[in-house]
């Protein structure tokens, strides 16, 4: 105790509180009145409840976000070909070499340029050179695609191979179908060396798709080699030329930064580049919006609660003043008084502050498990929340704790 | 029942003591021309110019009637209070100069309490509410336990422990404060119409245990507005208008 240099010579012990017995008293006191005490912390349990629920969703929800971006998201350029607005006279603004040029670029996986073929009037596809017979699936698309672009879409191939380079360097006359389209044509099997024909022109196929993870449309079309397209139907028919880019993760948005100039150093400005937002950016983005606004909710629900534990720590003061006088006559003093509704204040705050943390982590696993998501709290949240929940306990009990540490035991004694 | 170690003044702070100490080594508590005087329009004189020399052993009896001073005297004299004038010494100490810390020190270990309404903790059972006296005194808790549950004995109650102040009746109750006020092992037991919530049979069982107490040697200063109760004691001291009077001259048993 702070007098023992100024004691005078009393020769008597000064008066003194043991953690343990503040503990104990300050434990029987919430525990005389449990029902009131645990109405006393539901302020702080819905406050840092909210607290814990907001941080644990935001962090659940961002890494979501996270999980879809890096996936394949974050792994796709796509290059889009201006050229034909800024010069009528430019066809395709992809060179023939497009491919090999954004694939010696750093972190490129597969690169290649396709477009959509348009086909004169009444060209259709079929498995029969006479297709007015059939007329069925007569309104495929016809994609014109190089490898690279083929393998950028992730294709999972059911039959047969995908076409390589030298069927692009030679312009053959071969075709990957999506399944989608090979029943309707009747193709089955690739055994048989199925061929089709776009119009009159004899392709054959030599795979078939199951399933495709970028360009989902390619599963509906007839995607043929880009040289052969234009062999056929002249690079005039293009429509929409594009560049498909899969790279390494995190390289994207370099690689959408160098494209333009690797493919036309003469005409950088024929293509924009499209590179998938910055995930971290965009979490941030996302983060911040939900914690300012709920963050602000838990703040109002804590500050409840404070004033519902000062409140109630006030009345059980005024309530328990006989009490208080009582321990100042056996030798307690003001700030062991003090102390002793501190510690209780203290204490509720804790336990509103603990519930509160775990209905939070259950809030957060529900709705993950509603959302089949993985449930993500980080570990400082459920670290911080309960002595987020005695602070304010202890805040809410500053100025009862005064007020009982300044009851006179004359007073308070009542005689 | 077990005696009561008589306390001697406290021999480390004999070479240095502050305190005049004129009384005899036996002297308990010295009024040495009390007064007080409470402030603000107008003032109030509760207790003149009191003097008062109890010794151990002594079994002194304040009487009076309402608003004659006695509250003023057991506040100054349970060191609840400090005096305006004179001093007041416990135990040689002259208790009116300590700080609050030590006089509140010194109450907690010297005066013993027992109340006219118990003062009994509700949620709490006898063996915990007699307990509470020695929480502040720092004694451990084990020992606690044991002087507590020897004090409950020395009253007869060392069948009620357990129970809770509301399951005894009012005798109990007040047996259990006298319990709480000697686990301490006070120099001074001071008590406030200690049956003034009791009936005439009870209240007989109560003063018959306080004389029980003093006989085993207990200082006793009891406050109470009741003649009859007032004649138990060795000494009887009488409060008017806030002048203290020992009307017969001291007899020691």
């Amino acid at each position: 105790m702070a007098s023992d240099g100024t004691r005078p010579a009393t020769g008597i012990a000064a008066s003194t509180l043991r953690l343990r017995d503040l503990c104990a008293e300050a434990a029987a006191g919430i525990m005389q009145r449990p029902a009131r005490s645990l109405l006393t912390a539901f302020g702080t349990v819905l406050g840092v409840g909210s607290f814990v629920a907001v941080l644990g969703l935001t962090a659940t929800a961002s890494s979501q976000i996270d999980g879809r971006f890096s996936s394949l998201g974050a792994t796709e350029v796509t290059v889009e070909d201006n050229a034909r607005q800024q010069n009528e006279f430019e066809d395709v603004a992809f060179p023939k070499d497009a491919d090999e040029r954004i694939r010696k670029l750093n972190g490129v996986d597969h690169a290649g340029v396709y477009f959509t073929v348009r086909l004169p009037q009444d060209t259709t596809v079929s498995s029969a050179p006479r297709s007015d017979a059939t007329g069925s699936a007569s309104r495929t698309k016809v994609v014109a695609a190089s490898p690279g672009a083929v393998e950028a879409a992730l294709p999972t191939l059911v039959q047969g191979r995908l076409y390589d380079y030298f069927a692009e360097r030679t312009a053959a006359p071969v075709a990957v179908i999506g399944e989608g389209v090979a029943a309707p044509l009747g193709i089955t099997t690739l055994d048989s060396f199925a061929a089709i024909f776009i119009g009159s022109e004899a392709f054959s196929v030599v795979g078939i798709v199951g399933d495709v993870q970028r360009k989902a449309d390619l599963l509906l079309s007839v995607v043929v080699p880009r040289a052969a397209a234009e062999r056929v139907w002249g690079a005039k028919n293009a429509s929409e030329p594009r560049m498909l880019i899969s790279t390494r993760l995190g390289a994207a948005q370099q690689i959408a930064g160098e494209a333009a100039l690797a493919l036309r150093p003469d005409h950088p400005e024929y293509f924009r580049a499209i590179a998938p937002p910055d995930a971290r950016q965009l979490r941030t983005s996302v983060g911040s919006d939900l914690d300012q606004l709920f963050l602000l909710l838990a703040g109002i629900c804590l500050v409840i609660g404070a004033v519902g534990i000062a409140n109630t720590t006030l009345v059980a003061v005024l309530e328990r003043t006989g009490e208080i006088g009582l321990r100042r006559a056996l030798g307690a003093r003001g700030r062991h008084v003090a102390g002793q509704f501190l510690a209780e204040s203290g204490a509720l705050g804790t336990l509103g502050g603990l519930l509160g943390t775990a209905l939070g982590t259950l809030t957060v696993v529900a709705v993950a498990l509603a959302r089949e998501w993985t449930p993500v709290i980080h570990p400082a949240t459920v670290t911080a929340a309960p002595v987020v929940g005695l602070a304010t306990g202890l805040l809410a009990g500053l100025y009862p704790a005064v007020r009982a540490s300044r009851i006179e035991p004359v007073d308070a004694l009542g005689h | 029942m077990r005696p009561f170690p008589r306390r001697n003044r406290p021999t480390g702070a004999a070479p240095s003591v502050a305190a005049p100490t004129t009384a005899g080594a036996e002297t308990v508590l010295e009024f040495r021309g009390v007064g007080r005087t409470y402030p603000g329009p107008p003032p109030v004189t509760a207790l003149r110019a009191a003097t008062l020399s109890v010794r151990r052993g002594d079994f002194v009896t304040v009487s009076g009637p309402s608003g004659s001073g006695k509250s003023t005297f057991l506040n100054i004299a349970g060191l609840l209070d400090t005096p305006t004038e004179g001093s007041c010494l416990l135990d040689g100490i002259d208790v009116g100069g300590l700080a609050d810390a030590d006089r509140t020190a010194v109450r907690g270990r010297r005066i013993g309490f027992v109340f006219q309404s118990f003062h009994l903790l509700p949620h709490r059972t006898a063996q915990e509410n007699v307990e509470l006296g020695m929480v502040y005194a720092g004694v451990p808790g084990r020992e606690r336990a044991e002087r507590a549950s020897a004090a409950l004995r020395d009253v007869g109650l060392g069948h009620r422990c357990a129970a809770l102040p509301s399951r005894l009746s009012g005798g109990e109750r007040q047996r259990v404060a006298i319990a709480r006020a000697l686990a301490v092992r006070p120099t001074l037991l001071l008590c406030d119409e200690p049956t003034g919530n009791l009936d005439s049979a009870t209240a007989d069982t109560v003063l018959t245990l306080l004389d029980e107490l003093n006989d085993q040697g207990m200082t006793l200063v009891m406050i109470t507005h009741d003649q009859a109760v007032a004649a138990r004691g060795s000494r009887r001291v009488t409060i008017r208008d806030g002048a203290l009077n020992e009307p017969t001259p001291v007899v020691a048993r």
